[in-house]
């Protein structure tokens, strides 16, 4: 599977995630630049890293979601290719449109920086097939700006339609019913807070992060 | 033309900045502060002439993230 990293200024978790998806799918994948206005063809993912794009200006996303490459990425989206938004990613793409709602500051103030128990909501998904519905799983997370918001009809909305992917299963960031990913509705694109990439392996106390890209191998090629 | 953007967060999303500003006044023993609610001012020149639906789409596609935030524009005399 050929997939993408996108790379804007400030992003600071890109090689983590190449790392990740070199492991699982045994190519490395390309990297992008921000400035760049096409990606490669025939990708399997395009993955937004995390980070703090542009310095977090204005909003946490709000200038890497109107930077040139996300035009090609919003398309590619719009067209099916799946997305993943991890953290800052999650972020850029509720600013870009793609997610619904908009992350804030944690609830508590603080940047949140540990393991956390997530419950998977939805199995069914792109990204989720290799997890149990309702199973809890551990990934870390590290973030200021991690505190889901959405008004209450666009919650029951995402709830409903089965596009909450991950609760929170402890008390994190004060997001709205816990939410800590949301899918599309299409159910290519998924936004998170955590990080899967930072659980692939024994050596990072676990693997539940790397089940989250071999689900997605497994569909996609 | 000078324009003065006022960004506010929407009526009932929870402010954390603004409750600390809020906690900080109260520990500095000012007393009789109901709410503190934080937003953003941004200040720009424009050519003159520019229309009001043009600084609208300005402040809709950029400047305020109307899923959280209301924003109110300004037109500062010159």
């Amino acid at each position: 599977m050929k997939t993408a990293v996108v790379v804007f200024p400030g992003s600071n978790c890109d090689r983590d995630l190449a790392v990740a998806l070199e492991e699982v799918t045994g190519t490395k994948p390309a990297m992008v630049w921000h400035g760049e206005s096409e990606l490669p063809a025939g990708l399997g993912l395009i993955a937004l890293p995390g980070g703090f794009s542009y310095g977090d200006y204005l909003r946490s996303g709000a200038m890497a979601a109107r930077s040139p490459v996300m035009r090609a990425v919003v398309e590619a989206a719009n067209k099916g290719t799946p997305v993943l938004g991890v953290c800052n990613g999650f972020q850029v793409l509720t600013e870009a449109g793609l997610l619904p709602g908009a992350l804030m500051r944690n609830a508590g103030l603080n940047f949140v920086c540990r393991d956390v128990a997530l419950k998977v909501e939805n199995a069914q998904s792109l990204f989720t097939s290799r997890y149990d519905a309702g199973e809890t799983i551990r990934i870390p997370v590290a973030h200021h700006d991690g505190n889901y918001f959405a008004d209450a009809d666009t919650l029951d909305r995402i709830e409903g339609e089965g596009r909450v992917a991950f609760r929170y299963a402890e008390s994190v960031n004060g997001s709205a019913r816990q939410i800590a990913g949301v899918l599309n509705d299409a159910g290519n694109v998924l936004g998170m807070m955590p990080h899967p990439e930072r659980k692939i392996e024994a050596a990072h106390g676990g693997g539940d992060g790397r089940r989250l890209f071999e689900g997605l191998l497994e569909l996609v090629a | 033309m000078k324009l003065r953007i006022y960004v506010t967060l929407k009526p009932g999303v929870l402010d954390p900045q603004g409750k600390a500003i809020h906690k900080a006044l109260d520990g500095l023993g000012f007393s009789g502060v109901n709410d503190v609610r934080a937003g953003k001012l941004i200040e720009m020149d424009v050519a003159d002439g520019t229309d009001d639906a043009a600084i609208g789409d300005m402040c809709r596609k950029l400047i305020a993230n109307t899923v959280i935030e209301n924003f109110r524009i300004e037109k500062v005399a010159a």
